[in-house]
């Protein structure tokens, strides 16, 4: 079986291609000029503007909202429905994971259409609204699969301890479950802080999004401003993936 | 009365989470061409949906051919290359598994818009014009990490002994993989393909950057499209509907399936 360790091989030359290489192009445009000179003018261009900036703070203030939202609505669902004593149906779960296998752009669009007809002004409330119905799936399914597989025994040990039932939720269940949210936390934070269509069906236009200014600038042919901007959420990006590595090594410590 | 609040709660999260989609649905039924506007009750829009009999419904239908065939090619390579890497993967030691499994999680946790420009300033870079063959290429970048990550348990629960065994025997290395190896990985296989699949059918993003301008379209961009062109066109009312309640039946259908066979089993 020894031999079989040159198969990866290929995959290893097609993941330098296709994932290494364009990384480290976007690197390489985002220091360059349209002459191909090298040059720090794209990230000049990006600090100095103050719309981009304003853009840039509305995207991870939206974020973070629409991951906040989803928290406080996503926990208490993902709760009830783990919890065999206050749901019993299969099909529950069912109907939350549901939309995660549906096209997110047809979704949104539908979100859009009826805030549209019940009358709603299409702007931040909307927009917020809309990321909300988009992702919340997205924070139930991960707090829910933990949950489930929760050890039963420490809420009993901690009750049979003396701990009343609110001090048990907050003491024990929630601190374990922690995984699950964070995961939720990446799996909501991420697409909000990138996306671009959906931002644009969810206020008519009105507000852009830090994901809309970069895909503006490639498709105008700014590829270098793009790939400045680009570079921008990346570094967001790995900022984000880091704390959940961080908080991951600590659970793990502690277990 | 807890489980009452419980259940109310659940309830009330589903009827909004679903509004939008039974809004559509429902008027999926009428001709208005203005959404909420009700007509009268009709199946027109569905008739000319598979009749073809509405604008542009040629370029609808070769959006959704597009997006099967695309799906389709780049998840059966993604499964092949998946499954001949993780073989490799679960094989290899130290800084080159290392090196290999981090470059392997890169384009799962990147953002789609991340992954769409990148590839999208590759072929920019290597003046590779763009088209089928960069958007099947893009949608193997992604989809192939799943089916690795489907396939590698699958080996590291294996007792490796049993492959040796069939060596022992007189198997040729090549009828061990197939008949000892392969059916151990099938389920894997099975599952990183459907993964790979969804989430090409899925893809709107990395699609969007990689398709060039020769009028590619899958059914993610051509709503976009026609979303930005001012209104969804009336016969996407039934298509959604149609989507849904099939992804839902089935669902709903698999999940019945395990809830029943984990009964029988703890019956046992």
């Amino acid at each position: 079986m020894t031999k079989r360790s040159t198969w990866a091989l290929p995959y290893a030359i097609f993941l330098v291609l296709f994932v290494a290489l364009p990384l480290i192009l976007i690197m390489f445009y985002a220091f360059r000029d349209a002459g191909g000179d090298f040059t720090f003018g794209n990230f000049v261009k990006f600090f100095t503007d103050k719309d981009a900036i304003e853009t840039f703070a509305l995207s991870l203030e939206v974020a973070i909202e629409n991951t906040g939202i989803c928290i406080l609505l996503g926990y208490p669902a993902a709760w009830i429905l783990a919890n065999k004593k206050l749901n019993k149906s299969a099909v529950t779960i069912v109907l939350f994971i549901m939309p995660m296998w549906i096209n997110a752009l047809m979704r949104t669009l539908a979100t859009a259409e009826l805030f549209n007809v019940l009358g709603f002004q299409l702007g931040k409330g909307t927009l917020l609204a809309g990321m909300v119905y988009d992702y919340l799936p997205f924070m139930i399914y991960p707090i829910y699969n933990i949950l489930e597989k929760m050890d039963k025994s420490y809420a009993e040990a901690a009750s049979d301890l003396g701990a009343t039932p609110w001090q048990v939720f907050w003491k024990v269940q929630v601190p374990l479950s922690m995984p699950g949210v964070i995961s939720g936390i990446m799996m909501v934070f991420m697409p909000t802080v990138s996306t671009f269509a959906i931002s644009e069906f969810l206020t008519n236009n009105k507000i852009k999004l830090f994901g809309t200014i970069i895909q503006e600038n490639i498709n105008s042919g700014m590829w270098n401003y793009g790939a400045a901007l680009s570079l921008v959420m990346l570094v967001i990006i790995g900022i984000t993936s880091l704390l959940q590595d961080s908080k991951k090594n600590l659970n793990e410590g502690r277990v | 009365m807890k489980r009452f609040f419980a259940q109310c709660y659940i309830w009330l999260l589903l009827v909004v989470l679903y509004a939008p989609i039974v809004f559509i649905a429902v008027f999926s039924f009428t001709e208005s061409k203005v959404l909420g506007n009700w007509t009268g009750f009709s199946t027109k829009l569905y008739t000319n949906l598979f009749t073809g009999d509405m604008q542009g419904s040629g370029s609808l239908m070769s959006a959704i051919q597009n997006t099967l065939l695309i799906a389709l090619v780049a998840a059966s390579i993604s499964t092949l290359i998946g499954t001949i890497a993780a073989i490799g993967i679960h094989n290899m030691k130290g800084r080159g598994k290392q090196a290999i499994t981090f470059l392997n999680n890169i384009p799962m946790l990147n953002p789609d818009i991340i992954t769409g420009v990148s590839l999208f300033l590759l072929f920019v870079f290597l003046h590779i014009s763009q088209g089928y063959t960069t958007v099947i290429l893009a949608h193997i970048t992604f989809c192939t990490p799943y089916v690795v990550l489907s396939v590698l348990p699958k080996l590291t629960q294996m007792n490796p002994n049993i492959y040796e065994a069939a060596l022992d025997l007189g198997a040729t290395p090549f009828y061990a993989l197939r008949k000892v190896l392969l059916p151990i990985l099938k389920p894997g296989m099975v599952s990183g393909f459907i993964l790979a699949f969804t989430m090409s059918l899925d893809d709107f993003a990395v699609t969007f950057f990689t398709r060039g301008t020769i009028g590619l379209d899958t059914l993610s961009t051509y709503i976009y499209t026609d979303a930005r062109k001012g209104g969804l066109t009336p016969e996407l009312r039934p298509m959604i509907t149609i989507l849904f309640v099939g992804i839902l039946a089935l669902l709903i259908i698999i999940n019945l399936r395990k809830a029943r066979a984990a009964e029988k089993a703890n019956a046992k």
